[in-house]
């Protein structure tokens, strides 16, 4: 029986979408003055995964990126212990700006914030029920905050009722976190069907993960200072765990040009004879309405759909959740490039569901191929991230949509959040080869529909297409899509446990 | 059927001109690591039988590691520079056309090498540094340069063509859509617009040699099988007791080598891969090595010829080259996608396949019964990975933008056009492919 996960430690984001509370804000901060910064985290309120009954009408989190450790004193020795990326930072060089297609116009020197000069130290994040913001605000801005930060900005966030600016129902597929440790995978065993629960460690450091293995993270000695109050290490016996209960999180402000989509999209239904709303449907994957698969529902169910909640919200992950692509190889009901085929392809390990260890072992030595894309994006369980971003700017409906803009058309967006414990493994491959390539799954000529940046790939003749295969018949193939999504910002931060936030407060201190 | 064949040339430095080549094979470049294919050194571009090809100055900074994990003192070797090509056609015609074409700047670079002397006879002192691969793979044996550019003009001469006529065809079905295609490429190629070179014979000496390989590989096996099912017990045992013992080293590699090798990566859809490191010492490891290699170019050469390396098929060309008396083992290969994915594919597909080959290398993450467990400790092995890595000075592929599935693609277009008759679920199956 392994030990259970102390609620208490984590912060809540991690269990918690605070659905109740519908009104947030992201406060961007600077250390202005390490001691009151440290004062005031010592003592922060911030929310912990606890259920509680009523469930809280407000909520804080916080959360570092690496000059925000430094600011507060954190040694350099600690903060080498965090990964790559995050140390790096996601505007950090021009390699990684490469890999995330943060290049063109999502390139990090035009950001608002995030980019050279401009990083953060810390993230404040801030939820209350409608109408509580402003108060819960005011509480939270009090003496020893305002001394010990500067604010570099505030990113506000609307509540569009759970859809995206586009129109389309958002958040509708997440991975469910194995918080009770139950799972076990094997470090050299095939997972041979599609599932959606996914090991606690690739949520949470200080955890096994998918591969059955620790994430690297920052493990201090029992002898060092401040390092008695944080949680042991599971797997490094003497050793306290700084990472434990914590976790990365990623956030970008992706400004959508919702008047572009719907009108390139009211367009291309036109000129490819399609009806209502269906090139934006084929371009995300899912129907306007209801968030409805444009695959097929699978008659078999899948590990970790239509698992937890009342029985109408099982219903509901049942009807939108229950299906995978491999009914439909060739992408005839769910483009291959649709945006949420991209973000989550849906293979287990081995393709073709081998049956017997003779037929599993043929499949290993690359035998027994019944179509072309069946392998080329294989394992999702390794690359999977936990949303929890939020919509700023004013709604605009598609009908409002293909009007021309008035002056002075506000900006809006998503300020696109991930959670999870290896960034590169998890977020930058997702955005990297899943989102931005122009090769995913055999597709050629085409990035995502939603977020790619259309820049020239050196020897390709397009970068802006969109194919719709048809059974049967030639592909119907969209050209000269512009680009919807731009960077505007964004930065790695660092979401510690409790005690580890307290370790932070008091690390740097005298 | 034209094979692909390849070279290493692998020479030594004059210490005191490393600056000057370092120099020299940057100036090659338009981005870092990104050779210009018109360069004035080896303009790559120019020559029509080259698919990929790299300079690379092996610097391997792990030689300390056989000290730090058995006691053995780090055996010094001198800082060489390594060539590799992989071309359409023999080795001996590819070496002559090099050093008539690209002599003068070859002899520029190979002059910062020991025992050149300008004026010297290129090609036989190439010749005469050679190393051949332990284990050589190629994406598609046989399908040349020629071809991939030919094929890729095909696609999209049939892409715009279904575009511009899109109303035309919206409603066909896949034996119209054949047809009609097919008698539209028809009029292209006459009227010269595009070319579609039948295959050349195969080569008759190449042909018996692969087919002696084929047939001997095995029946040497079936030979050798008493004594090697005898041996069996004692391996299991020699094997496991060192896999216990075995130190791994597999630090994450410093942020400025990291940035180092970053910097000459995803310029294209496929990068390259270079990286070098010592066997474990002894006789046991070397010779467990040296028949895995040899087992596993059989496979390359007769089974994994089409498309595919067990389930990766993101690899162009790749091969590994035991150097230094079999005591360092050189890898080098040509990928699609950016490293993080390379790794991610040969962790979850092809895992086993890494620890038959690299487990027998110093420092790798701790691995049972030669298959398990290693690559699975993933955080580990991509450190390993990249700590080996070299940064490659110069590479050149001869189709930037094309993916190896692009290539199967392509080939596949093309199969079906050249065919009068095809099944209709052929015919469904090819229509999906634009």
């Amino acid at each position: 029986m392994l030990p259970a996960v102390d609620y208490s430690d984590v912060q809540g984001l991690v269990r918690f979408g605070f659905a109740n509370m519908t009104e947030a804000v992201y406060l961007l901060l600077n250390v202005r003055d390490p001691q009151a910064a440290r004062a005031w985290l010592a003592q922060a309120p911030v929310t912990t995964a606890t259920e509680t009954n009523p469930v809280p009408s407000t909520a804080l989190q916080v959360a570092f990126t690496r000059q925000g450790l430094e600011a507060l004193g954190v040694s350099d020795r600690v903060i080498a212990g965090f990964s790559a990326e995050f140390l790096s930072g996601m505007a950090g060089d021009a390699n990684r700006s490469r890999r995330l297609g943060d290049t063109g116009a999502n390139a990090p020197s035009a950001w608002e914030w995030g980019g050279s000069g401009r990083i953060p130290h810390m993230v404040a994040m801030l939820f209350a029920e409608r109408g509580r913001l402003d108060g819960w605000l005011r509480s939270i801005r009090g003496a020893w905050f305002l001394e010990g930060f500067n604010e570099m900005g505030w990113l506000t966030t609307s509540d569009l009722g759970g859809r995206e600016h586009f129109g389309f129902i958002d958040g509708i597929s997440q991975p469910l976190i194995d918080w009770n440790r139950t799972r076990t995978v094997s470090a050299n065993g095939n997972q041979l069907a599609y599932g959606n629960v996914a090991c606690l460690g690739e949520f949470l450091l200080g955890y096994p993960n998918e591969y059955n293995r620790y994430t690297d993270r920052p493990l201090l000695d029992s002898s060092d200072r401040g390092a008695e109050n944080l949680p042991n290490a599971e797997d490094q016996p003497g050793k306290r765990d700084l990472g434990k209960n914590g976790t990365y999180v990623v956030i970008r402000q992706l400004r959508q040009d919702v008047r572009a989509f719907w009108q390139y999209a009211d367009e291309a239904t036109r000129t490819a004879h399609e009806t209502g709303h269906g090139v934006a449907e084929a371009m995300v994957g899912r129907r306007l309405e209801d968030g409805a698969s444009l695959a097929p529902l699978s008659g078999a169910s899948i590990a970790g759909v239509g698992t937890t909640g009342s029985e109408a919200k099982r219903r509901q992950d049942v009807r939108l959740n229950q299906f995978n692509y491999a009914t439909d190889p060739d992408g005839t009901d769910c483009p291959l490039g649709a945006h949420v085929r991209r973000g989550n392809p849906r293979t287990p390990d081995l393709p073709g569901n081998p049956s017997g260890i003779l037929s599993e072992l043929m499949h290993m030595l690359g035998f027994g191929e019944t179509s072309l894309h069946e392998d080329l994006a294989a394992s999702v369980r390794f690359h999977r991230v936990l949303r929890r971003g939020r919509e700023y700017g004013p709604g605009l409906s598609p009908g409002e949509a293909i009007q021309p803009a008035p002056p002075g058309d506000p900006e809006r967006g998503l300020h696109f959040i991930a959670l999870n414990a290896n960034i590169e493994r998890q977020f930058e491959f997702v955005q990297n080869a899943w989102m931005a390539r122009t090769k995913f799954d055999g597709l050629t000529e085409e990035s995502d529909p939603l977020l790619g940046n259309r820049e020239p790939v050196r020897g390709c003749p397009f970068t802006n297409t969109f194919s719709i295969p048809r059974k049967g018949k030639v592909r119907k193939r969209l050209m000269e899509m512009p680009q919807f999504v731009t960077v505007r910002g964004g930065a790695y931060f660092f979401l510690p446990g409790i005690r580890a936030l307290r370790y932070l407060a008091e690390a740097g201190g005298a | 059927m034209m094979p692909q064949a390849n070279v290493l040339v692998i020479a030594p430095l004059r210490p005191e001109r490393e600056a000057e080549l370092r120099g020299l094979l940057a100036s090659m470049n338009f981005v870092p690591g990104q050779v210009n294919p018109a360069n004035a050194l080896v303009p790559f571009g120019q020559f029509s039988q080259i698919h990929v090809a790299r300079f690379v100055i092996l610097d391997d900074q792990t030689t300390g590691d056989l000290q730090k994990a058995y006691g053995i003192p780090a055996p010094k070797y001198p800082l060489s520079l390594a060539f590799l090509a992989d071309f359409d056609g023999p080795a001996d015609a590819f070496r002559a056309d090099l050093a008539k074409r690209a002599g003068k700047g070859l002899e520029r670079i190979f002059s910062c090498c020991d025992g050149f002397a300008p004026g010297a006879d290129l090609a036989g002192w190439m010749k005469e540094r050679e190393i051949s691969s332990a284990t050589n793979y190629v994406n598609w044996v046989g399908r040349t340069v020629t071809q991939i550019r030919e094929e890729d003009a095909l696609r999209l001469t049939i892409e715009s063509h279904l575009q511009a006529k899109s109303a035309a065809f919206a409603e066909k079905n896949p034996r119209e859509i054949h047809a009609t295609l097919r008698e539209f490429l028809q009029t292209e190629i006459r009227a010269g617009r595009l070319a579609l070179t039948p295959q050349p014979a195969t080569p008759f000496g190449w042909w018996l040699r692969n087919a002696a390989h084929f047939i001997a590989v095995p029946l040497l096996l079936l030979v050798l099988s008493p004594l090697l099912l005898l041996y069996l017990p004692f391996f299991a045992y020699q094997l496991r007791s060192r896999e216990k013992s075995d130190p791994e080293i597999a630090p994450r590699v410093e942020a400025c080598y990291e940035e180092q090798l970053a910097t000459l990566e995803d310029y294209d859809v496929t990068n390259q891969f270079t990286a070098m490191g010592s066997l474990k010492p002894g006789a046991f490891r070397r010779w467990t090595l040296i028949f895995l290699l040899w087992l596993l170019n059989w496979t390359t050469r007769h089974i994994y010829t089409r498309g595919q390396l067990a389930r990766v098929g993101t690899i162009h060309f790749a091969r590994w080259v035991f150097v230094n008396d079999r005591r360092r083992l050189l890898f080098a290969s040509n990928y699609d996608g950016a490293l993080e994915t390379y790794m991610d594919d040969f962790i979850n597909k092809v895992g086993w396949g890494l620890n038959l080959v690299f487990s027998n290398g110093v420092g790798y993450p701790t691995s049972r019964w030669l298959v398990l467990d290693g690559s699975k400790d993933e955080q580990k092995f991509k450190y390993f990975l990249r700590r080996h890595e070299l940064p490659t000075n110069v590479w050149y592929k001869a189709y930037p933008g094309l993916t190896a599935f692009d290539l199967k693609r392509n080939t596949l277009i093309r199969e079906g056009i050249e065919k009068t008759h095809l099944s209709e679920s052929e015919l469904r199956q090819w229509v999906a492919l634009f």
